[in-house]
């Protein structure tokens, strides 16, 4: 359908990945265990960050995400951010990089199907790019990369009607469509049923622009208004709150595509959209949110317990190996309410690898699951890999 | 106060709903007793005949086409019925182009295929919004905002493009002709568009633009025509009723907190069903007074359909006895009937 969703997918998911990345590698800092071999310092998170941010904002690497074509398929999807990941120094084993997809496709989904207004969807993107401009504010000139970013994704995304939007967005839901994938931190909230469907409230400010339901007025011939009449809407609607902002920074109003995992901005969001209600005020930095670590002890058994270890005696290269030490999950499906063990630590095996080129194209030999290719919309990713390489 | 309908046994279906207007058609077979239901998802067609009994279902899957491949992924945008005197079609609209079929799916009986552009650009090429048009024309709404009339002979194959209707500069959203039965009304078509404008037609061997009626720069995403009323349903929640031929608005409804899917009207008793992504199913009911030339529009009933963004709500029957609704992700038909 539309030919313009690639670059909002890409950003929205990569945000997602990002958030879940970085406070998987703070936790790990805050979490000081002796037995580690090694210590994953918040130099190692930022030094993380910044290759991956880099890679996802890359000039060239975004030129080709804004050129008209058709979504990527699941497969070539997860080999891009699979890549994407592992722009830095650290590595995903398969089994963690599938639940790491699963969590951050499961939570675009939910900012696709809650998104007020079709071009919301801009506003949303912006939220995941602000949050990563504040993750790595240390580096002015990755900061300007993705300002500059931004600025192109407002001039190809702010001249669209409505119409064109919801086109975007249905474009992106044949995506996720049947994608049901139970989410703890989503079931706590109430914000997904067991079922796996999102929880849609009918109560709430409209989206910008619409008028609370309950009103019909009839008009004569010459236009003039000669009834209202009032019928009763059966949710509890309220008057629509201001737009979120369009341009490089301000006010985006809707929480969607905030970090959810804790880590702080320094935009204080208004809980302003329906489901926003539980929303916890963002932390600072130094004190662990419960919240927040709660939910990291989930989202450890959610991929299966990365082990961080830092090998102190190496002087080759970082890499990283995320053992899964959980394997008592079914599947894809997320456990239920579980028991957490709060002093549970996450380890990340790193050793440092000096010859990061070679070793993308090798894990992306890895990664590309030999066997039967299937649709030709694998073809679609391949220039957009073999650029990746060369960065 | 009694419950103007309740829910009945759904129908399953072999795969969900998509995200896409007017995503459901119902076709009624009287003298067999059947009932057809069409759900696209994505690049199929899940046909269901449903028998009055509840006894009986049968299903079948039509693909989407593309050139001489032999399985397209090419996304449908729509599947509906067109009702002619002497046959029934269904017609289903795709980014490659438009396939017609005999009203149970078994033949395909007409292929046309868009003018798609040899490398992708900027703006989608697909066609939606689809109607049958007096005695033997089938209109088709294109992206560009083009309107493709069909001239349909009483049987065979024999289908040929007759015309092509360009006055909407944006893509074409729902197309629908009059459905009351009247031969009185000068009216025969009204086509929407991205931008909410709404073109009011006459068919014959050259169709005849009567009226244009300008939008709210807001898409109008499904609309009808009974009776010489457009009824227009908006991406931003409000229906509107124009009077086709001279554009005069008789009334306005704050009807749905979100944009809305899908409109339909039971013809014989001027039921009007609403449904949009905010969960609500909504029917109303429209009287006209010809004397005074006015239409006005009662509320009658809410559905909510839990945690549902609804895509598609047709009625079953022409009095609206019964509706029929499906949602994103659903893989069922969820059905109501009067208490």
């Amino acid at each position: 359908m539309s030919q313009r969703t690639l670059p909002l997918l890409i950003i929205n998911l990569g945000g997602e990945m990002i958030y879940i990345l970085d406070q998987r590698l703070r936790a790990q800092d805050e979490h000081d265990d002796k037995t580690q071999r090694g210590r994953w310092t918040d130099d190692d998170r930022k030094r993380v960050m910044n290759d991956i941010v880099a890679t996802m904002f890359n000039k060239a690497f975004l030129e080709e995400l804004l050129r008209p074509q058709d979504l990527y398929s699941h497969r070539a999807l997860r080999t891009v951010l699979t890549r994407l990941a592992h722009a830095s120094i650290m590595r995903l084993n398969p089994a963690s990089m599938d639940k790491l997809y699963d969590l951050m496709t499961m939570a675009f989904k939910y900012q696709i199907v809650l998104c007020p207004r079709p071009q919301d969807l801009l506003v949303i993107t912006f939220n995941h790019t602000d949050t990563i401009k504040e993750l790595v504010k240390d580096n002015p000139s990755l900061v300007n990369q993705i300002n500059e970013a931004q600025r192109q994704l407002i001039e190809v995304y702010t001249p669209l009607s409505d119409g064109e939007f919801q086109l975007i967005r249905h474009t992106l839901l044949v995506l996720f469509q049947d994608m049901q994938i139970r989410v703890s931190i989503f079931l706590k909230e109430n914000i997904q049923n067991p079922n796996g469907h999102f929880v849609l409230q009918t109560s709430g400010p409209v989206p910008y622009g619409f008028e609370v339901p309950g009103l019909i007025r009839c008009f004569n011939a010459k236009g003039r208004d000669v009834r209202k009449t009032r019928f009763p809407s059966g949710g509890s609607y309220t008057r629509a709150v201001r737009q979120g902002s369009f341009d490089l920074s301000g006010d985006r109003v809707t929480f969607l595509g905030t970090n959810m995992y804790g880590t702080p901005s320094s935009e204080e969001k208004d809980p302003s959209t329906t489901s926003n209600s539980k929303r916890k005020p963002k932390q600072a930095d130094t004190t662990p949110n419960p919240l927040a670590t709660e939910e990291l002890n989930l989202l450890a058994k959610l991929m299966g317990g990365m082990e961080v270890q830092k090998l102190s005696n190496v002087d080759a290269g970082f890499k990283v190996n995320l053992l899964a030490l959980d394997l008592e999950e079914e599947g894809i499906g997320i456990s239920e309410g579980t028991v957490h063990q709060s002093s549970r630590v996450i380890n990340i095996q790193a050793t440092q690898d000096q010859l990061a080129s070679t070793e993308l194209a090798r894990i992306a030999g890895e990664f590309d699951e030999g066997g039967s290719p299937t649709e030709g919309s694998r073809n679609k990713g391949d220039d957009l890999l073999a650029m990746m390489d060369e960065l | 106060m009694a419950k103007m309908y309740h829910k009945e046994k759904s129908i399953q279906i072999k795969s969900s709903a998509s995200a896409l207007y007017n995503n459901l058609s119902v076709l009624r077979i009287a003298p067999r007793c059947l009932t057809y239901f069409t759900v696209v998802h994505a690049n199929v067609v899940n046909m269901v005949s449903a028998s009055w009994d509840g006894l009986n279902y049968s299903h079948r899957q039509l693909q989407s086409k593309e050139g001489n491949v032999a399985t397209s992924s090419s996304l449908i945008m729509q599947a509906a019925w067109c009702v002619l005197p002497s046959r029934d079609l269904l017609v289903l609209t795709s980014q490659k182009g438009i396939q017609m079929y005999e009203s149970d799916g078994s033949i395909m009986v007409y292929w046309h295929a868009l003018d798609t552009p040899e490398t992708p650009t900027a703006k989608a090429v697909f066609a939606r919004g689809i109607a049958a048009v007096r005695e033997k024309y089938i209109c088709v709404g294109v992206s560009s905002g083009s309107v493709l009339v069909f001239d349909v002979p009483s049987k065979g194959s024999n289908i040929t493009l007759s015309e092509v209707l360009e006055e909407h500069k944006e893509a074409i959203t729902d197309i629908a002709s009059e459905c009351s039965g009247s031969l009185e009304c000068i009216a025969d078509l009204v086509s929407a568009d991205d931008c909410g404008l709404l073109c009011v037609w006459k068919s014959g061997e050259d169709f005849q633009l009567l009226n244009k009626i300008p939008g709210f720069d807001t898409s109008c995403s499904s609309v009808k025509l009974w009776k010489g009323t457009v009824i227009a349903g908006y991406g931003t929640g409000q229906i509107r009723l124009y009077e086709g031929v001279t554009g005069i608005l008789h009334a306005e409804v704050n009807a749905h907190a979100r944009w809305i899917y899908s409109l339909d009207i039971a013809p014989f008793t001027g039921l009007l069903i609403s449904a949009a992504e905010d969960s609500w199913v909504r029917v109303w009911h429209l009287s006209l007074t010809p004397e005074t030339n006015s239409v006005e529009i009662e509320h009658m009933y809410n559905e909510c359909v839990t945690d549902t963004q609804i895509c598609g709500a047709k009625f079953c029957d022409g009095d609206g006895y019964a509706f029929a609704v499906t949602g994103y992700d659903l893989s069922e038909i969820i059905r109501y009937t009067q208490a």
